[in-house]
């Protein structure tokens, strides 16, 4: 069983993330997945009927990562994952900047497409992150996550 | 006895007006009975979460001395 969670302060490239580390994992699990799911979540550039100029993405550094790893591997044992990864951003986004992967290998992929799903569902309703917009006349906290 | 460490995340920080404080930890109390020592005139605001060393607590758990106990607003990652 393996989880990588990553809290990342500055841009990155989840399509070259999600290559590097299936390439990295064939070391070890080459024909034994049949199915990888990602999530990509990229920040809008409106919320709420409102124009988003950018957005500061706030953590608890410690909790955080503790919180993602238990929910990767909550769902490593629940759906028999062969392989886990979340990587989140925090700082300073502006629109179109990538927020969020989630990707999971397993054998088939029911396991697969499920697993993805509820890890980012959890994610949601779990991990301690918080959302401050800007927007064109002033700033406010995202009350709560848009369901779905 | 160590301290209590307290800290306050996002919209609930603001509210406040401060990211941290402390408690004694010679003396028992709840997760419930730490805010009110500490905010006595700012009543909870519903939805609080609370968490213990890092992990979600309920209002009624027990702080000791050392922990460190964090409130926040409902989380909106992802």
């Amino acid at each position: 069983m393996a989880v990588r969670i990553e809290i990342r302060e500055h841009g990155f490239e989840p399509l070259a993330e999600l290559a590097a580390h299936q390439q990295a994992l064939d070391a070890r699990l080459a024909g034994r997945y049949g199915a990888t799911a990602s999530f990509i979540g990229t920040m809008r550039d409106h919320n709420e009927g409102d124009d988003v100029r950018g957005m500061r993405l706030e953590h608890y550094p410690g909790m955080t990562e503790r919180e993602l790893a238990r929910l990767a591997e909550e769902a490593v044992e629940r759906w028999s994952l062969l392989d886990a990864l979340v990587i989140h951003r925090v700082g300073e986004l502006l629109p179109n900047d990538p927020i969020v992967l989630v990707a999971v290998w397993s054998a088939h992929r029911g396991a697969a497409f499920d697993a993805c799903r509820w890890i980012m569902e959890a994610l949601k309703s779990r991990a301690p992150f918080w959302k401050h917009e800007t927007l064109p006349d002033g700033s406010r906290w995202v009350a709560k996550n848009t369901t779905g | 006895m160590p301290a209590i460490r307290i800290l306050y995340f996002a919209s609930l920080r603001e509210r406040v007006g401060r990211a941290s404080a402390e408690l004694p930890g010679d003396d028992p109390l709840t997760v419930a009975e730490a805010w009110s020592r500490l905010n006595p005139a700012l009543p909870l605001p519903p939805n609080t979460l609370a968490a213990i060393n890092h992990e979600y607590v309920d209002l009624g758990a027990p702080v000791r001395g050392g922990d460190e106990l964090a409130f926040f607003p409902p989380v909106t990652g992802g």
